[in-house]
């Protein structure tokens, strides 16, 4: 199994344009199994995005230092993957290109071009190949983006809150299909929510992060066995234990987050 | 064609062959019958006659002021402001050196946007993603961008051994400037975003720029290129006045010379066509380059 990654007392600090800086994570250390799947959860703002991107490689840590399977973490590459919060599609290509686009940079779309008809399927924007991104709704564009994610199977990926602009059955759906994906390619999948049932639904472990800086408040597993059924005791259990958690991890700082 | 016919031609102004005005009215006359006529059949071009039907009014009627107050009553001095007749005459009479200055403006205009352009491209480009490369360019672009590239005259027509070089040289200086400009700038305000997706499927530099970098600063340099040719039919005319035995430059500057103030006319109406034809040309490029952006911006 490869994509074990370990986070090791990680601090990032932002300076701003007016000398004063803003620390984003202090003193971070997680670590994450190979093939499994972690939802961060944490107020908005806290510094989940900068985690991220801190194991992309985009935005390097100031201290610390992560490795992906062993290997320290220097920037971006093209086995670590990212769905961004923002879904960045590029708005000169069509749906098709920019799903495509990842497999064209590494010169293997040749040999996969059935994959990204399958995904377009998967993500339901069929008949919306030739469209511009422009054209789309923006939970068309997640979708999209998330397509684009996923179709180069990188051994890690980064999921930046990727459902957030879709509706309750939508996002059910996806859910189910990006399980589907990590079992099948076992992808080491890291994902940012807000949702506290879809860190359930999906997580081996929840990691629950204080406001900023973002520290690690509480890492809990999961025990429940899939596929899991969202309204089950277990599972309202876990619900109400990972709520009552961030409840007094912002008791100071009450109005900032949202679930 | 009434106003034409109707009111006899001032007696100040000089005869001229024949009522080419006339006849101009006439060609455009038959053209609009053609074309209502085909409008009766064809939607796209009824909408578009509806559309452009009170600009085009609008123009016969400015003709019509023109031709009554030079022509008919010459209201103004008939040495400056020839009737209307005498100045289409021109392009009968002298169609051939005509046809022979557009192509030779032409060809200079052709070299001179290929090598600046292409020259322009380069540089934009290096500038944009280059931080050494800008950082030694970056004064140069500046003290050599603001000057008009026709200044240089003095200069590269001692430097170069014949005039029609220094043209070249000149009308390549001011397409090369504003394509170079536009381009690095479209480069530098690309949004991070963009070029980080790429990193994260492991992009190349080279496939950065190639399908990140170009398409992205795209409008930007479309937008200098709209500014080039703008700049260079400007310095094409003043670098033709130097030394050079042919062209549109060459042309306005001789008649004026002899004070014949028709042909003059004649030849300025012809570069406003070449240059409305060339920017025609750009539009129609952008739109296939650009398809994308429509919907996007207020096209
Ligand atoms: N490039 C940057 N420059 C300056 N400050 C930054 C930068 N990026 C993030 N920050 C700051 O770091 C903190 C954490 O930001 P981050 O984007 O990681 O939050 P987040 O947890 O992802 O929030 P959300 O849930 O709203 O997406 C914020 O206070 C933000 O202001
Ligand atoms: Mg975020």
């Amino acid at each position: 199994m490869v994509g074990e990654i370990k986070i090791e007392n990680v601090s990032k600090s932002f300076v701003n344009p007016d000398k004063t800086s803003v620390t984003a994570l202090e003193n971070i250390s997680l670590n994450v199994e190979a093939g499994s799947f972690v939802s961060l959860i944490g107020p908005s703002g806290c510094g989940k995005t900068t985690l991220l991107r801190a194991i992309s490689g985009l935005g390097l840590a100031d201290e610390g230092q992560i490795y992906v399977d062993d290997e320290p973490v220097k920037g971006p590459g093209a086995d670590r993957g990212f769905a961004f919060q923002q879904s960045n599609l590029y708005p000169w290509l069509t749906i098709k290109e920019n799903i495509a686009f990842g497999l064209k940079a590494r010169g293997i779309y040749k040999e996969k071009k059935s994959d990204v008809d399958e995904y377009i399927e998967m993500v339901n924007l069929k008949g919306f190949e030739n469209s511009y991104p422009h054209q789309l709704s923006g939970g068309m564009n997640q979708r999209a983006s998330l397509a684009r994610a996923l179709v180069g199977k990188p051994k890690v990926l980064l999921l930046d809150e990727p459902l957030g602009a879709l509706d309750a059955f939508t996002r059910m759906n996806m859910q189910d299909e990006i399980l589907k994906i990590q079992h099948l390619h076992s992808i080491t999948m890291i994902m940012v929510t807000h949702d506290v049932d879809e860190a359930v639904y999906l997580s081996d472990r929840v990691v629950i992060m204080t406001p900023r800086p973002a520290k690690v408040e509480e890492v809990i597993d999961i025990q429940l066995s899939r596929p899991r059924a969202r309204g089950s005791q277990d599972f309202i259990q876990y619900r109400t234990k990972i709520l009552k958690i961030l409840n007094y991890a912002g008791e100071n700082k009450e109005p900032e987050y949202y679930l | 064609m009434l106003v034409d016919r109707l009111i006899p031609l001032s007696p100040k102004q000089p005869a001229s062959n024949g009522p080419c005005f006339f006849y101009l009215l006439c060609i455009l006359g038959v053209l609009s019958l053609l074309i209502l006529a085909v409008s009766f059949f064809n939607e796209r071009i009824s909408e578009k006659l509806v559309s452009s039907g009170p600009v085009f009014a609008g123009g016969i009627l400015v003709l019509n002021i023109v031709n009554i107050v030079c022509g008919k009553f010459a209201l103004l001095p008939v040495l400056f402001f020839p009737s209307l007749d005498r100045i289409f005459e021109v392009f009968i009479n002298d169609r051939e050196l005509l046809g022979e200055c557009v192509l030779s403006s032409f060809k200079l205009l052709l070299y001179g946007y290929a090598i600046g352009g292409s020259l322009g491209l380069l540089t934009g480009i290096l500038i944009g993603f280059n931080k050494t490369f800008s950082y030694w360019m970056d004064p140069f672009t500046k003290i050599i961008g603001p000057i008009p590239p026709t200044s240089w005259s003095p200069l590269v027509l001692s430097l170069f051994s014949t005039s029609y070089q220094a043209a070249i040289f000149m009308i390549t200086l001011s397409v090369w400037f504003p394509i170079t400009i536009m381009t690095s700038n479209g480069i530098r305000n690309i949004s991070q975003a963009y070029f980080e997706v790429a990193d994260t499927f492991g992009a190349k530099k080279l496939y950065k720029i190639l399908h990140v970098g170009i398409p992205a600063a795209l409008p930007s340099v479309f937008l200098g290129l709209f500014y080039a040719t703008t700049g260079s039919f400007v310095t094409l005319i003043t670098a033709e006045m130097f030394g050079c035995k042919l062209g549109i430059g060459w042309y306005l500057n001789w008649q004026k010379s002899m004070m014949l103030y028709a042909n003059v006319y004649a030849g300025l109406i012809l570069l406003a066509l070449l240059c409305n034809i060339a920017l025609k040309f750009l539009f129609v490029f952008r739109e296939k380059a650009l398809n994308w952006q429509k919907g996007v911006i207020k096209w």
